[in-house]
């Protein structure tokens, strides 16, 4: 379980984040929406403590994550997959070793025929063909980066999967073999979740819940029917313009 | 006018403050390489690698000033030193001043360029491209992988760099003597060995250690701390050799003052 007390961030003069609670729970899927700039990515990291909140408090696992020593942290982090924005692959290293170092488990990392065999399964399960392993990071293209970096957050089989716009800037079909993959390692895994997405229809077909962040808070949250017919003037104006777009063919 | 003094007041409040705000993260990371250290399988392999390559790759520039180095030091003295001293002082002179001085110094200061610079933009690249922050989030610790490997590399090669680099600047230094002012084999010999003390080559050797501890530190602290982007890279590279050449000639005084007793 994820929860999220009262949490705020300020970067300067900037308030990023005042006072977000948001608990998801044991196996659930939760989608974060939001429009850009609002602190999606920020909450995310405070999650997993790269950043410190100011005040508030992050509980995940029972533990508090604004206040664990280092090994504890890193423990915990070690049941945590972070799928960053931007991929975050570690340049110098080829894809194999890159979705070798998502293995959390020391025994598993040392084992080179398990870390093929699971190298070659996470890149099945993100389309990606098996000699991509061989490949710099360089030499992918940015959706094949994003999904690099899904396939290293999910390889040592993390109890928690935080997801920073994994479907941003993939080809519809992607988009939905990614959509698929969070949903089949929630049925088969049990994997908890945060989908942070801009991509407000998949988020209706693959979380069982949707939150909406603006203004530093969590506006509205529900299941997805619930959610698509909120009141609240924020969910009306997010879902109203993401529709409005999609009637002028420039969905996504 | 009160704005003035704000703004003076804040000035001067931040002058002070950042520099205090650096030590303390500079403080922070020692604990946190401090605290790696017990990750040995993890740092092990990666320092041997990182030494291996720092090693391989900077011996051709370290031969290149070194040969240099001993050249012009005895072309020098031979010019200086015409008349009625002997010429075996040409030997001591090579011998001393690139033992003691210019070895281990020029070493380190194109090292700080080399090996500095490439540390800090490195490090600083990983950092705005959030790789650090993605090895954080795999639970593994950036110091284990990333620094303590950069630091003991640099505390492990530049010494033995600094060797090779006396040993060849002198070498270079006697062919040239010899060749240019005609001093014999005996008497650069003799002249090497007069004036020599058992600890000169020991010193040599420390400030390899002092200088490589400046080196390996400073461009990984610039690195591991690089905020902000391309410019911030830049900012980060720059810094860690200017700051670098400037530890390294600080604590060739400091050395020289503590160690090197008439
Ligand atoms: N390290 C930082 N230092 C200063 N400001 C930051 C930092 N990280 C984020 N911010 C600020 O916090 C705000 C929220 O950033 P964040 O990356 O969380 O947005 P986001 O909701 O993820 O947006 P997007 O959908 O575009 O990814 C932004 O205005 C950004 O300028
Ligand atoms: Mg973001």
């Amino acid at each position: 379980m994820i929860e999220i007390k009262n949490v705020s961030k300020r970067f300067g003069s900037q308030k990023v984040l005042n006072g977000v609670n948001l608990v998801v729970n044991e196996g659930e899927t939760m989608a974060l929406l939001g429009p850009s700039g609002t602190g999606k990515s920020v909450l995310l990291k405070a999650i997993i403590g790269l950043i410190r909140p100011d005040r508030g408090e992050i509980i995940v696992d029972d533990q508090h994550v604004e206040s664990l020593k280092r090994v504890a942290l890193s423990k915990l982090r070690a049941t945590i997959g972070y799928v960053f924005q931007n991929g975050a692959l570690f340049d110098s290293m080829d894809v194999f070793e890159n979705i070798r170092l998502g293995l959390t488990d020391e025994a598993e990392f040392k084992n080179p025929e398990y870390a093929r065999t699971r190298a070659a399964e996470c890149l099945r399960l993100v389309n990606l063909q098996p000699d991509t392993m061989k490949k710099m990071p360089a030499q992918l293209s940015g959706g094949m980066r994003k999904r690099v970096g899904i396939a290293r957050a999910i390889a040592g089989k993390p109890k928690y999967v935080l997801y920073d716009e994994p479907t941003s800037g993939l080809d519809p079909v992607n988009s939905d073999i990614i959509d698929a993959l969070v949903t089949r390692l929630k049925d088969e895994l049990g994997v908890t979740s945060i989908m942070v997405t801009h991509d407000v229809r998949g988020s209706f077909r693959t979380a069982d819940r949707i939150a909406l962040l603006t203004g530093g808070k969590i506006v509205a949250i529900g299941p997805p029917d619930e959610f698509k017919e909120s009141p609240v003037a924020e969910v009306r104006a997010f879902l109203e313009r993401d529709f409005d777009l999609e009637g002028n063919g420039a969905a996504k | 006018m009160s704005s003035l003094v704000e703004w003076a007041m804040f000035r001067a409040g931040r002058s002070v403050l950042d520099p205090l705000a650096a030590v303390g993260r500079f403080a922070d990371l020692m604990v946190e390489m401090g605290r790696g250290l017990v990750e040995v399988k993890i740092w092990f392999p990666r320092t041997m690698e990182e030494a291996w390559s720092i090693g391989v790759g900077s011996l051709f520039i370290v031969l290149m000033i070194s040969s240099f180095t001993g050249g012009v030091t005895a072309l020098q003295a031979g010019y200086q030193f015409t008349g009625n001293i002997p010429i075996y002082v040409v030997g001591s002179l090579v011998t001393e001043s690139v033992v003691l001085e210019l070895g281990p110094v020029l070493v380190a200061l194109i090292l700080a360029g080399r090996i500095g610079a490439r540390y800090a933009a490195e490090l600083g690249t990983m950092r705005v491209t959030e790789q650090i922050d993605a090895l954080e989030s795999l639970g593994r610790s950036p110091a284990s992988h990333l620094l303590i490997p950069r630091v003991l590399a640099c505390l492990l090669m530049i010494p033995v760099l600094v060797v090779i680099a006396d040993f060849v600047a002198v070498g270079t230094g006697w062919v040239i003597a010899k060749s240019t002012l005609g001093i014999s084999n005996q008497d650069f010999a003799y002249g090497a060995r007069v004036y020599w003390h058992p600890l000169d080559g020991w010193y040599s050797i420390i400030k390899g250690f002092f200088f490589a501890a400046a080196i390996g530190l400073i461009s990984c602290y610039r690195g591991y701390t690089t905020q902000q982007g391309a410019e911030g890279v830049g900012r980060s590279v720059t810094g860690a050799v200017v700051t670098t050449s400037v530890l390294v000639l600080l604590l060739d005084v400091i050395l020289a003052k503590l160690i090197l007793k008439p």
